[in-house]
């Protein structure tokens, strides 16, 4: 019998301990399909953040660190410059990546360092509770703003692709969802070329995911999708922000394992 | 006992700290969440929204930016508090300094958790001591009444004419702001009554008198800065002392610069600051029962440090057990250099040190009891074995 699913051998066998309809999992998985597909399980080194992902460690078979809240960027600075063979990716929430550490991400995306970030938008602080991110839409209610979010009081959300292609440094950023077969499709595809362009050393890449927090946005998994479609898709619109001499999608013999 | 009329209520001690704050009604509060204090800005945004208070919160992007502006809305002349944990308060630490240096008395509800790395969100007092040099005023609170009852007093320290100083209220992670305990509010009325107006000296916002804050000063002045900053702290005693006299006498519930308890004829005292008091308590009374003098002494202020009557409290002691659930690395816990310091001039107990609890590992009651035990066989041969050592830790 033709066998059509394994495991990645970049994740361990191990439960997901997210919340159920919570978007992690799948984006954990694509990572990990893409380190195995790519073959540099042993070159590869991942940054936990704080947040929810903060026991990715826990889940990918590879060597990962966990450093404090909002720095990934800076420490996959450090890590790449002094070992250039490693494949270095940071995976970050938007609290980590777009609140406390938006220093760190908009200058290591200046310097155009060649590093892959996975950042992972779910509208809010998921771990601790569901708190107003910058990334939470006007009027969203969360548990620091229980009228929903004020911009007079509060200002406007960040949209971090847009933002972040106003740079010369970065070559690659695209914005996806995981809410679909087809979505999650475009996703891998997009996190693939993430990692092809620091094996091929073009440089800085950048794949922003939107999520869903059904737990902390109050909603049952099949609403969060519908939120994240109709809501959060209309300020955070998908699509490729920027590419400049990026690598191609993964061809068909790559697929094979013959990169 | 006052005239207050009080209904108990059953609180976790985030909520008590965030209803302390309701009925303090700041102008301005910045925040970031951060666990375990993330309870206390919940708590408060939902009173801001329900317009319970005429407070505006600010949802920053990280501490350093949350004790910022805490700063910028204290110099223009608010009433100002925040509230943070562990890390958020290492980013903030570069700020703490410049609130006390600018004199600003700004409150911080300062839930104690461990620091990274490695990464832990438990209870222990590595941040708390970690600020013991930045000129804020340090109070520490066993319980979630404790802690209720110190944010209430806090203003009234930090903002008096002789002190002028940050303040910061520290209560144990988890095993207080997440426990639900039975505890008494005071009535709003009363609270506004004790706490009374904020006046503020020389806002920016008075903007008939234009000023300067933190100006450059060489070594020409700078010195005369830092020295008025320790006399503030020293004035900070007594000022302590009078506003909790006056709050006993007007709620019933009496606070000191430290607790005594059954200290006056003890001859092997434990020293410990926060929850551990708790459970220490119901052992010294066991021990008390079998006929030991056992006694604890639970410092309340931290900073400023009261030597002088530390060392009073304890000098007829034969052996004290300093408990320290943060470490010094190399050297001594905090708290037993400043046990150590107080008990100096006296040529007095036996000091020994032990350290606990760090990352949140419980204190059983069993392990005071070998504390307990180990104190008494100091106090009969007059030596401790070791003067510093790790408790329920693996070998």
């Amino acid at each position: 019998m033709h066998k059509v699913f394994s495991r990645p051998s970049s994740l361990k066998d191990k439960p997901f301990r997210y919340c159920p309809g919570c978007s992690h999992g799948v984006l954990h998985r694509i990572v990990g399909e893409t380190i195995d597909l790519l073959g540099v399980r042993d070159r590869a080194i991942g940054i936990a953040p704080v947040g929810c992902a903060v026991f990715a460690y826990d889940y990918f078979n590879i060597d990962m660190i966990e450093v404090p809240h909002g720095r990934p960027p800076a420490i996959a600075t450090g890590m790449k410059r002094s070992r250039p063979e490693a494949i270095v990716f940071s995976y970050q929430g938007d609290g980590d990546l777009a609140a406390i550490g938006t220093a760190e991400i908009v200058h290591a995306a200046a310097r155009g360092e060649n590093i892959t970030v996975i950042f992972v938008n779910n509208g809010n602080y998921g771990m601790t509770g569901g708190q107003m991110a910058p990334t939470t839409l006007p009027g969203q209610k969360t548990t620091t703003t229980p009228g929903g979010r004020d911009v007079r009081l509060a200002g406007n959300p960040l949209r971090m692709c847009e933002m972040l292609a106003t740079l010369d440094g970065p070559v690659y950023i695209e914005r996806v969802s995981v809410d679909s077969p087809r979505n999650v499709q475009n996703a891998t595809k997009a996190i693939q070329r993430a990692f092809k362009n620091q094996i091929e050393g073009r440089g800085f890449s950048f794949v922003e995911a939107l999520s869903m927090c059904p737990t902390d946005w109050g909603l049952t998994p099949k609403q969060a999708l519908e939120w994240v479609r109709n809501s959060m898709m209309k300020y955070y619109p998908l699509g490729v922000y920027k590419d400049i001499g990026s690598a191609q999608g993964v061809k068909g013999q790559e697929r094979m394992g013959q990169v | 006992m006052g005239a207050t009329t009080t209904k108990i209520v059953a609180v976790t001690g985030n909520q008590a700290v965030a209803e302390a704050l309701r009925q303090l009604n700041p102008d301005v509060m910045p925040a970031y969440p951060i666990t375990p204090s993330t309870g206390i800005m919940e708590s408060f945004t939902k009173f801001v929204s329900d317009g319970k208070v005429d407070t505006e919160t600010i949802l920053v992007e990280s501490e350093h930016s949350a004790m910022s502006a805490c700063i910028g809305a204290s110099a223009a002349g608010g009433r100002v508090a925040t509230a943070t944990s562990a890390q958020g308060l290492a980013l903030m630490w570069e700020m703490l300094h410049i609130a006390s240096g600018y004199r600003l008395p700004i409150l911080m509800a300062l839930v104690n958790r461990a620091l990274s790395a490695p990464l832990n969100i438990h209870g222990d007092h590595s941040d708390g001591m970690g600020m013991r040099d930045c000129s804020w005023i340090q109070l520490f609170s066993e319980n979630a009444q404790e802690a209720y009852d110190n944010t209430i007093m806090a203003y009234r320290i930090a903002e008096h004419k002789d002190v002028r100083l940050p303040i910061a209220v520290n209560m144990d992670g988890f095993i207080i702001s997440h426990s639900i305990e039975s505890m008494t509010f005071i009535p709003d009325a009363e609270v506004k009554k004790f706490v009374g107006d904020y006046i503020a000296i020389d806002p920016l916002l008075d903007i008939d008198h234009p000023k300067s804050i933190g100006a450059l000063v060489l070594p020409d002045y700078y010195m005369e800065h830092k020295r008025a900053q320790h006399e503030a702290m020293l004035n900070a005693k007594k000022v302590i002392s009078d506003v909790s006299a006056e709050f006993a006498r007007l709620f019933g519930r009496k606070y000191d610069l430290f607790e005594s308890y059954r200290l006056e004829d003890a001859e092997v005292v434990l020293v410990a600051l926060n929850s551990a008091a708790g459970t220490i308590k119901d052992e010294v009374d066991r021990y008390r029962e079998k006929g030991v003098k056992a006694g604890l002494l639970k410092p309340r202020v931290f900073r400023p440090f009261p030597y002088e009557e530390v060392g009073a409290a304890l000098k007829n002691a034969k052996a004290v057990c300093v408990m320290d659930r943060a470490d010094s690395y190399g050297g001594y816990g905090p708290l037993f250099m400043e046990i150590a310091s107080a008990v100096q001039p006296h040529r007095g107990p036996v000091l020994f040190n032990k350290v606990y609890g760090l990352g949140g590992r419980d204190l059983m009651p069993l392990d005071v009891d070998q504390l307990i035990d180990e104190t008494i066989e100091v106090a009969k041969t007059g030596k401790a074995k070791m003067v510093k050592e790790y408790i329920t830790v693996r070998n």
